[in-house]
């Protein structure tokens, strides 16, 4: 029942060439994790698996394809090699069990895209109401907002490389809108460059 | 635009980010309360021109409740406040007093 989408990203290779490129990431492990994010229980197991800081307010701490994400006071997204979810969710369980938290793996409930190039925030600013200036939005921050009509969360993988995540049952909307706003010749300027 | 500041996440919240909840702190009549009261939780509310406390999500952000205290003619925001309280916090109440000094909401002093 279930191969006609596991082991499959939403929309596999699918990408775009404008003034900034759009690529889909492929698959990648993420669970949700909610509970008290000030128990050192919680901390521990996340910071193990995710293989970074413990990450504060509106804030993301990435090496490679390892993260954690804050997305709310009591909720953090791990993200991890997706080959590695069950084995991350089984430690999850062992070392929380008998405290109040949730883990779900959603791997196969999103999809992400990598929107690069100099001009990667402008794409992201045509669509979201979020302030995505260098200052609001620097490297180590995550911002759930709306993409056009849709709830979505980017992130600096660095300056020029942003990723986007939303629902997979969305993907193709994400997907066109980005490659929309990147189109060659719809470059509004507003950012400077860095250099 | 109308934009509020979540309590929460701190983010400077767009209203398309936000979804409204209507009056703030109204107290619930259930099972065994009067008629009267149960009508009063169901349909009455206050709908001022002026100044407004409201129940808002950050639906399209963290996904918290919160308060806000807000002019409704002139969208002055005087503040926003954490959902775990039921009355406006005395720092709402002097911003709200600051330019409306008779303002009252409801039965609350
Ligand atoms: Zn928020």
């Amino acid at each position: 029942m279930s191969e006609v989408w596991q082991n499959q990203s939403a929309l596999p290779g699918a990408s775009a060439t404008g003034f900034a490129r759009v690529d889909e990431i492929g698959l990648r492990g993420a669970i949700v994790l909610r509970g008290d994010l000030s128990s050192s229980a919680v901390k521990n197991v996340a910071t193990g698996i995710g293989g970074v800081d413990m990450p504060g307010t509106l804030g993301i701490n990435l090496v490679e394809e390892r993260a954690v994400a804050w997305m709310s006071p009591d909720e953090l997204l791990l993200m991890m090699p997706y080959a590695e979810v069950d084995v991350a969710l089984g430690q999850i369980h062992k070392t929380l069990e008998g405290q109040h938290y949730l883990a779900q793996n959603v791997s196969d409930t999103r999809a992400g895209f990598l929107v690069s190039g100099a001009r990667a925030r402008e794409v992201l600013a045509k669509l979201t109401p979020a302030d995505v200036s260098p200052d609001a939005f620097p490297k180590g921050v995550v911002r759930r907002s709306k993409l056009g009509q849709v709830p979505a969360a980017f992130w600096l993988n660095d300056e020029g490389d942003i990723e986007v995540i939303c629902f997979r049952s969305v993907a193709q909307y994400v997907f066109d809108l980005l490659a929309n706003a990147a189109k060659a010749g719809s470059e509004v300027g507003y950012f400077s460059i860095p250099d | 635009m109308l934009m509020l500041k979540c309590p929460y996440c701190g983010v400077m919240a767009d209203e398309t980010e936000l979804s409204a909840g209507g009056e703030a702190h109204l107290k619930r009549f259930g099972p065994q309360s009067s008629a009267e009261d149960f009508e009063g939780y169901l349909f009455a509310r206050e709908n001022p021109k002026g100044v407004h406390v409201e129940r808002w999500r950050h639906v399209n952000g963290c996904g918290k409740w919160f308060h806000a205290a807000r002019c409704t003619l002139t969208l002055e925001v005087f503040g926003t406040y954490s959902a775990q309280v039921t009355a406006p916090p005395q720092d709402i109440r002097d911003a709200i007093r600051a330019k409306h000094p008779d303002w009252r909401w409801r039965d609350m002093a």
